[in-house]
């Protein structure tokens, strides 16, 4: 058990948590089909780099993806998980 | 002369509308799309013996059947078969723009790729191989700027080759790799032996792409049991092999299409670094200065609007008024006079009462297409989305009430920003009490006749306030009753800080005024002919007009009309609100447009030629009101019934009468027992 969380480093967290100027990477994202088609098109997928610009408790998120910057609702940086 | 379509796709932000500037000029149309009420524009120009018509399509990311927007440029795409679709990407952000256009070359639709602000994409210090980049995607590609009109003739010449080029079969495409591509063909299969005409118009990869996405448009169209039943096993047996909805990965696939494109035709010298937008926007978006930051630029923007305006807004008014006298003049003496009174005050009052506005709408429109341009309206949707989350609406809502200040009539067209339906109607509901232009007549002329000089700047304020902070617990309401429901995840691109260009500034500006006037020549002259009639008929019998000058005559004329008879009918129900029949009838007849008001209270009291800068009006006001009922009277304009081109255009907007007068009805509501408190709570303390 200890060994395949070691394997697979560390567990995904929301996006959410994320501080400002940190760099993850997408593993995972628990939306419904409307919302992810809608950040797939704008880049948000499995694997996509992202760097956090800025995390506004409590307000939107702002990241860098594929060379854009984008704003979030914390209730989707929530459904994000990156690493 | 032969003739070609071309469709403009692409981003948003990815310059898209400079580039539909840049190949057409001037020449351009604004419509509508057929049966929905998003903006189709069109333009058109000739080149080499060549006359080409441009229709640019909405800005989207993608071409699911998610938003309106999408469906609307994949139909176009698909079902009017444009010549050429010249998608437009902005090359300082390749990847994300590209995924665009893998789904168009996935309709087998002939493609240019304009790339699109490509100094500024090589002054980030990228360097692209298009040559080979063209040969991959299998489509022209040029460079443009379209801001300063670089790359104008090589994407015409692309797009005539491109049109009369012959069709070949793509031979790279994205591939979705072994597994979905074995149920693509699968179902592929299926589709030969069903819907044949379906399956001519789409193509059948393009179906059974769309269908594995689970796509609601498509599957709605392909009613065959065998399809659908295959799809259901495919879906469930991809979800199974893949952990993952098949639409996940394919969209996972697409990109990785793209970065191999990309890895092997783009070097990039510098690392994405710190740039002077991220500076900007780590102060226009502070978490404190933001928020006084918006403030102030929306001060700005009043300023501009109201105050600049108007000088421009008198010589109108002189014109109109110079116009009025003319006819009045030159007019046969004792022959059809009533033909006069409804040129002169029926069309021009009416019509003419709109264009005086015009100045402030062209300021108004040109301030927020700067505010657009330069890419700070996003900031202001982010900076507000704190505010309006709380209220139940989107970030974005707000810019639609921003324009409300304006004019409600292209605030409400200016919803179709929002996705979501419940979002949009909230926001249409709410935007009549952004306080208009037409309405700062009434406090023009209000104000200065009942507060002192250095009250009459903070009334104001505190009268376009009190309209915002109604519009907030207005929606906040709708939102927990009505429209109950899921507030839409707020997702939304912060695109890079521009120099606006004046071309593009007056372009833009120009358009929406231009909506601006043609609501003043049509619904605005209809209704200012219906509203004569109604003050004017019935008419005055003859024994009663003897002993009376023309002054006295029109006031009684008018009492004695259908609409001084309302206005009296209704005096008991306002005399709670401190109005008499003379308030009531004015009220009655500024439903038309707001603005109408005052010039109806001139007639009441029998005052030559009444404006609102009108000192005997003025005067007339402060003899027979208290300051309360004048404050009172503001208060009842800025919150009832919006004018008949704002239920008109509600009514368009929401496609059903039932939202429009729920909306007029709803507001005068609130708007009498709003009164009706201020008034019995001030007559105590007053």
């Amino acid at each position: 058990m200890s060994e395949a969380v070691k394997v697979q480093g560390k567990p995904p967290q929301p996006l959410s948590t994320a501080r400002a100027g940190q760099s993850v990477r997408v593993v995972r994202i628990d939306a419904g089909r409307g919302l992810n088609s809608r950040l797939a098109s704008m880049g948000l997928v499995a694997s996509a780099e992202l760097k956090v610009v800025s995390n506004g408790h409590p307000g939107p998120f702002v990241l860098i993806v594929k060379d854009a910057k984008v704003v979030l609702g914390r209730g989707v940086a929530q459904k994000i998980l990156v690493r | 002369m032969k003739s070609i379509t071309v469709a403009l796709a692409g981003n948003p932000n990815s310059g898209k509308t400079s580039v539909f500037n840049m190949l057409t000029g001037a020449r351009q149309h604004v419509g509508n799309y057929p049966g929905v009420t998003v903006e189709k524009k069109e333009g058109q120009c000739t080149h080499r013996g060549w006359r080409i018509t441009f229709v640019d399509l909405p800005g989207t990311y993608s071409l699911t059947a998610y938003s309106t927007e999408e469906l609307i440029a994949r139909s176009y795409i698909q079902e009017d078969r444009p010549d050429v679709v010249v998608d437009v990407v902005d090359a300082s952000n390749l990847e994300r723009n590209l995924y665009l256009a893998t789904q168009i070359m996935e309709m087998d639709a002939p493609m240019v790729l304009a790339f699109n602000m490509s100094d500024l994409a090589k002054r980030r210090g990228l360097e692209f191989d298009l040559t080979q980049l063209s040969q991959l995607l299998q489509m022209p590609i040029v460079p443009t700027v379209g801001n300063k009109g670089q790359g104008r003739t090589e994407l015409l010449d692309a797009i005539v080759e491109t049109a009369g080029a012959e069709r070949k079969e793509r031979t790279h495409r994205v591939t979705y790799g072994g597994e979905i591509e074995d149920e693509l063909l699968r179902i592929e299969q299926t589709l030969g032996q069903a819907d044949g005409g379906v399956v001519a118009r789409y193509g059948r990869r393009w179906l059974a792409i769309k269908l594995l996405e689970q796509d609601e448009d498509v599957t709605s169209k392909i009613r065959d049991p065998e399809v659908q039943e295959a799809v259901g096993q495919s879906v469930a047996h991809l979800r199974d092999i893949l952990g993952d909805e098949p639409e996940i990965v394919m969209a996972d696939r697409r990109y990785g299409f793209i970065s191999g494109a990309c890895q092997e035709t783009i070097q990039s010298s510098v690392e994405r670094r710190h740039d002077v937008s991220d500076t900007i926007d780590a102060v226009v978006t502070n978490r404190i200065l933001g928020l006084p930051i918006f403030l102030m630029l929306m001060y700005v923007v009043f300023f501009l609007t109201f105050k600049v305006g108007s000088y421009p807004m008198e010589w109108l008014e002189t014109f109109f008024g110079a116009l009025a006298d003319g006819i009045t003049r030159h007019w046969p003496e004792g022959r059809a006079g009533w033909l006069q009174s409804l040129l002169v005050d029926g069309v021009i009052g009416g019509v003419g009462g709109v264009l005086v506005f015009l100045p402030n709408i062209l300021l108004l429109f040109m301030a927020i297409a700067l505010l657009e341009d330069s890419g700070y309206m996003a900031r202001a949707a982010f900076v507000m989305d704190r505010i309006m989350h709380k209220i139940g609406l989107h970030g974005k809502s707000f810019i639609p009430m921003l324009i409300g200040f304006g004019c409600s009539v292209p605030a409400i067209m200016a919803t179709r920003i929002l996705e979501n339906r419940r979002n949009r109607l909230t926001t249409i509901m709410v935007i009549p009490l952004m306080s208009c232009g037409a309405r700062l007549t009434i406090y023009a002329l209000f104000i200065p006749a009942f507060f002192a000089q250095q009250w009459q700047g903070p009334m104001l304020w505190l009268i376009y306030l009190i309209g915002i902070v109604l519009g907030i617990v207005a929606a906040k309401v709708l939102r927990l009753t009505v429209f109950r429901g899921e507030t839409t995840p707020f997702v939304m691109e912060l695109p890079p800080y521009r120099m606006p260009t004046s071309k593009g500034v007056l372009v833009h500006t120009w358009q929406r005024a231009w909506l601006y006037i043609r609501k003043a020549g049509t619904i605005i002259l209809a209704l200012s002919i219906v509203l004569w009639f109604a003050m004017n008929f019935p008419r005055l019998p003859a024994d009663r007009l003897s002993g009376l000058d023309a002054q006295e005559a029109r006031q009684q004329g008018l009492r004695y009309s259908t609409v001084g008879r309302v206005g009296s009918a209704v005096e008991p129900v306002l005399q709670p609100l401190g109005f008499d029949w003379k308030i009531g009838t004015a009220l009655i007849g500024s439903v038309a447009a707001k603005e109408l008001f005052v010039s109806q209270l001139g007639i009441i009291y029998a005052v030559e030629s009444p404006d609102e800068d009108s000192p005997s009006l003025r005067e007339q006001l402060r003899t027979n009101y208290t300051p309360l009922v004048g404050f009172c009277v503001m208060l009842f304009c800025l919150i009832s019934a919006p004018c008949v081109a704002t239920v008109a255009m509600a009514r368009q907007e929401t496609q059903s009468w039932r939202w429009a007068l729920f909306q007029f009805f709803g507001l005068t509501g609130l708007a009498y027992s709003v009164t009706l408190v201020v008034y019995q709570v001030g007559r105590i303390w007053l």
